[in-house]
């Protein structure tokens, strides 16, 4: 746990999304990876949309990494994802290609990718 | 300022992911506040631990207990998370997953799609875990302990910690130095090693079958418990996470 800022954000989450408390597609999990398309953000886009195109900055970022960033909610997030990807700026992937489980390779991968860290 | 995409193991501006990445794992460090999480996803996080604000539901306030936590006045609580690039495009994440009763709901969402659970214990608190414990084995996560040794714990045999902790005779428990990166992933380690025993005994022999390093690593924590407990004296006092 780390210290949270004091006080509470000046915006409650929820209007972030313009009152949407729940993503209307697309399972959406924290380590889903969010690719923002390149260029400015168009004209008229929403604030908190407009923030996370922004903080994707044509990159990649996971849900969870883009929430704290912009100090949101995850479940806001989730939202706004949603929201840029049925606009088509932003693409959606799942942190695992679904023909990678299950992963017995994908676990010794890890064990050996942690062997390496040692120094 | 869009950076320009990177091949290297890093984005250009270390937060971005690179194109390499394939595949994203997550870990959950689970104990309760002040064990020593944070300070073991900070010893093997490239990236400044990050955290998310969470919002607990309203039906868990009525139990909560604030005890020792005067400066909280609403029902939030942040939850850290890591990040490491392994090879082979791997990413492996580490959230920080606090394990009191009330973030039941919360652990839910959390623990979706986690490989497994580093539990982490303090021996001068063991009492604090038990939560945790429960809540991990209610999630069926396979999981490992790690004590994390402060200079003020007191000496317990492993199968006093193991009957306290009431665990199973598969489950993993090694001595962890949260503070010191070796020491952090030699406790991933264990359990990724035990995640793949698990995976080895789930042939038609069936699951139970018991991982044979086990034996090893109990052993092996006695011997560390002991020169641990004199190589802290003259070190730092761990750092207990921050509020």
């Amino acid at each position: 746990m780390t210290g949270r800022r004091s006080g509470r954000p000046l915006v409650p989450a929820y209007l972030s999304t313009g009152g949407v408390a729940r993503p209307r597609h697309t399972e959406l999990e924290r380590l889903s990876l969010l690719t923002g398309g390149a260029g400015p953000a168009p004209d008229g886009l929403p604030a908190a949309r407009h923030a996370l195109y922004d903080v994707l900055d044509g990159g990649t970022l996971t849900l969870v990494e883009a929430a704290a960033l912009l100090e949101l909610p995850v479940s806001a997030v989730r939202v706004l994802a949603a929201e840029l990807a049925e606009q088509g700026l932003v693409s959606l992937r799942p942190p695992v290609p679904p023909a990678a489980l299950p992963a017995s390779d994908l676990l010794k991968r890890v064990a050996d990718g942690l062997r390496a860290l040692k120094q | 300022m869009a950076s320009a995409p990177s091949s290297s193991s890093t984005s250009a501006d270390g937060l971005h992911l690179p194109d390499t990445t394939r595949e994203l794992v997550k870990i959950l460090v689970a104990g309760p506040f002040g064990v020593g999480k944070t300070t073991l996803i900070d010893s093997v996080s490239e990236i400044r631990p990050l955290h998310t604000e969470e919002h607990l539901s309203e039906a868990s306030v009525a139990v909560d207990d604030l005890a020792g936590v005067r400066e909280k006045t609403t029902t939030t609580v942040a939850i850290d998370f890591g990040r490491i690039s392994l090879e082979a495009g791997i990413v492996l994440y580490l959230f920080g997953t606090p394990g009191q009763e009330r973030f039941r709901s919360l652990w839910a969402d959390i623990a979706h799609g986690a490989l497994g659970a580093l539990v982490l214990v303090d021996t001068r608190r063991i009492d604090d875990s038990f939560d945790v414990l429960g809540l991990v084995e209610e999630s069926g996560l396979p999981y490992a302990v790690a004590l994390n040794t402060f200079p003020d714990s007191r000496q317990y045999t492993v199968e006093q910690l193991r009957g306290s902790l009431d665990l199973e005779p598969g489950t993993p428990m090694v001595v962890c130095d949260a503070r010191d990166t070796n020491s952090s992933v030699d406790a991933l380690l264990a359990l990724v090693q035990n995640l793949l025993a698990g995976q080895a005994a789930d042939g038609p022999a069936g699951a139970g079958a018991v991982p044979e390093a086990v034996p090893e690593a109990a052993t092996e924590a006695t011997t560390e418990t002991e020169a641990l407990a004199g190589a802290v004296e003259s070190g730092a006092a761990p750092t207990p996470e921050a509020r």
